[in-house]
């Protein structure tokens, strides 16, 4: 069905169509009317999810990390400051193996109080033991929503996904949206570790030096699995409902002598600089990263790369910038820009690549 | 008298203390529930009582989980087995530190949500596992190893905050009462909604008294005072066993102090002052058993 809805709407209505047996949620900004429409849809019997309203993030996730180990699929969304309130239940979910998908709209942190999109809280989330996709459009917020539900729960994975799509730039707008019936796309909830109280046995018990690396191991591999699972869902999805992803979407990447690497929404902005550049004769691209994590295989070859940043690991650099020199040894040009919803236009992203200097940072629109 | 279960669902191989209580009130709470039950465990004594990966001294699903966590947990589960219509017992069995301090706002907002659950707090006076810090439940005056001159703040009156969210049924126990206990369990399991009760366990290496008198030292907070049996079902009260004597006629809380060596060196005003505390409680008690407030 073709409509017109925000990244909120999108993402709830993704929610809807996968069927949880139970959404957890506390409402923060700017996520707040993807719990609101899930608690309509719930209110109004569209969707036959039992809704907990939780009293903070740390138990929504707590709670779905309770449904889930009973066996059933469950969802939250969170954002910024709840993500980080959450950010200790978090590893607890992946820990325990558990396939909760979550949406976070991604927003700074304070001080200052600012409530605008920046990557520094999912970002500050890397090492949770969570795939981390990033969306670009309102369509595919909704499109990566449903297959989230289907890659968690993938045997070869069980482990939870998050989607993040922009604060406001992404959340707010409003865009059209093709829904689909998913039909068998998401096959029923299994966990085969859930709770059964005909076979007891202890979960998350005391596990000594002996053991514990091994589920450690265990999380890195169903990480590893997970690319080829994401690869499969992503063409099962491209054959069922027509709209093709990729880890990494290229755009006018092939040819290019320099490229734009970016994630979320300033991504897409990538791709109508990279149509400017090459009018001017600079032959440029874009490259949005939209799995974080599992972190993605780039191919650059000889290619000059400028990579944008909306977030900042402090004392260190661009996040993106420096897994990407850690993992394939370029010298992008580090841009941060975007950081608290500072407003990035195309011509701004042009604007970067004509003045790029290999090896260097630059923090757009700071003089000193 | 109820029949009492012979089915054990603690095995012989729990890492408890020598003279552990809590072990002997989770039995009885495990023979009150019966096998179709899960315990969530937050970090606690219960955390070790119940052994290391990859064997479990309890046949019982046992799911360990985050500090501040507990009454949430227990809330996606008990929501997750009402949408496949499964009736098992969620139950949280969680010490006075994860309840008291850390974990009270989600079990504020369980309680409030009236999530279909029973959360027992087994209060050991002290965070316990990680070698007797103070918590909350801490009485005046007793030392730990962070009040090492003893506590200077009263224990905070945890369930005068559970009963203000009007819950169908709250009650107290105590490890050395296990009959009382028994049935208190099982009559919360048979009521809708959220249930809750605060036992008092007494702690043999934190409260420093030899393990053999763990069963008296329980008696002697019920006999004094320091400790009161009741129920308050759909806000109805009322005194069980001991605690009914006790309220005609009670031990000094002196008898009770100078067993422990946690209260050596007390003081004659903080005696003086938990006595008062004591006689204060017991005075709104009777009133509550006569109706009065």
């Amino acid at each position: 069905m073709l409509t017109v809805a925000t990244g909120n709407k999108a993402v709830a209505t993704a929610v809807k169509h996968a069927k949880p047996a139970v959404v957890a949620a506390y409402p923060i900004t700017p996520q707040t009317e993807i719990v609101e429409q899930i608690a309509n849809f719930v209110e109004s019997g569209e969707m036959e999810a039992d809704y907990i309203p939780v009293e903070s993030e740390h138990s929504s996730m707590a709670a779905c990390i309770g449904a889930s180990a009973t066996g059933v699929r469950s969802f939250t969304a969170t954002s910024s400051h709840g993500l980080v309130y959450m950010c200790e239940m978090l590893h607890w979910a992946a820990g325990a193996r558990l396939p909760i998908v979550m949406a976070n709209a991604n927003r700074a942190l304070g001080p200052g109080w600012n409530i605008w999109a920046e990557h520094s809280d999912s970002l500050s989330m890397r090492d949770t033991g969570w795939l981390q996709v990033y969306v670009g459009s309102v369509q595919e917020a909704y499109d990566a929503t449903l297959m989230a539900f289907r890659i968690a729960e993938h045997e070869d994975v069980m482990l939870p996904v998050m989607i993040n799509l922009d604060g406001f730039t992404l959340t707010h707008i409003m865009q059209p949206l093709e829904t689909v019936d998913p039909g068998d796309f998401i096959p029923p909830c299994t966990i085969a570790h859930a709770i059964d109280t005909a076979n007891p046995g202890g979960y998350g018990t005391l596990t000594p030096p002996t053991e514990h690396f091994k589920f450690r191991w265990d999380i890195e591999r169903a990480m590893r699995d997970s690319v080829e699972v994401i690869r499969e869902t992503e063409d099962e999805f491209a054959r069922r409902f027509g709209r093709r992803y990729a880890p990494v979407e290229k755009y006018r990447f092939d040819d290019a002598d320099v490229v734009v690497v970016a994630m979320g929404t300033l991504g897409k902005e990538a791709e109508v600089a990279a149509d400017i550049l090459r009018d001017e004769g600079i032959r440029a691209g874009s490259a949005r990263v939209r799995w974080f994590r599992p972190f993605p295989a780039i191919d650059f070859g000889e290619k000059e790369v400028v990579v944008i940043d909306r977030d900042y690991s402090f004392g260190y650099g661009g996040i993106l910038a420096r897994e990407l020199t850690a993992a394939y040894g370029i010298t992008p040009y580090s841009v941060i820009a975007g950081l608290g919803g500072q407003e990035v236009t195309y011509d701004d992203i042009a604007g970067f690549v004509r003045e790029r200097r290999p090896g260097g940072e630059f923090w757009f629109g700071v003089s000193d | 008298m109820p029949e009492i279960p012979k089915e054990e669902y603690i095995l012989r191989c729990t890492s408890a203390c020598a003279g552990c209580s809590s072990s002997l009130v989770l039995r009885y709470i495990f023979k009150a529930a019966g096998p179709d039950s899960v315990l969530v465990v937050p970090a606690c004594c219960t955390s070790v009582i119940q052994g290391i990966y990859p064997n479990t001294a309890m046949n019982i699903p046992v799911y360990n989980v985050a500090f501040a966590s507990a009454a949430a947990v227990a809330s996606g589960m008990s929501s997750a087995y009402r949408a496949m219509g499964r009736k098992t017992n969620v139950i949280c069995y969680a010490g006075d530190g994860g309840t008291v301090d850390i974990g009270i706002q989600a079990l504020s907002g369980a309680l409030e949500r009236g999530t279909d659950f029973l959360y027992i707090c087994y209060d050991n006076e002290a965070y316990s596992n990680t070698g007797m810090q103070r918590s909350g439940g801490t009485p005046l005056g007793a030392k730990t190893t962070t009040t090492p001159g003893g506590k200077k703040d009263n224990k905070k009156d945890l369930d005068r905050i559970v009963a203000a969210h009007n819950l169908p049924y709250m009650a107290t126990a105590c490890s050395a009462y296990p009959i009382d206990l028994y049935k208190k369990v099982k009559k919360a399991l048979s009521i809708r909604g959220p249930k809750f009760i605060h036992i008092l366990a007494p702690c043999p290496p934190g409260w420093r008294y030899p393990s053999e008198e763990t069963i008296e030292m329980g008696k002697l907070a019920v006999k004094t005072g320091m400790w009161v049996l009741y129920e308050r079902e759909y806000g109805t009260f009322s005194l069980t066993g001991a605690s009914r004597a006790a309220m005609k006629k009670r031990l000094p809380v002196r008898d009770y102090l100078v067993r422990q060596g946690r209260f050596k060196g007390i003081d004659e005003e903080t005696i003086d002052l938990l006595q008062q505390t004591v006689d204060g409680n017991m005075e709104r008690y009777a009133r509550e058993v006569e109706g009065i407030c």
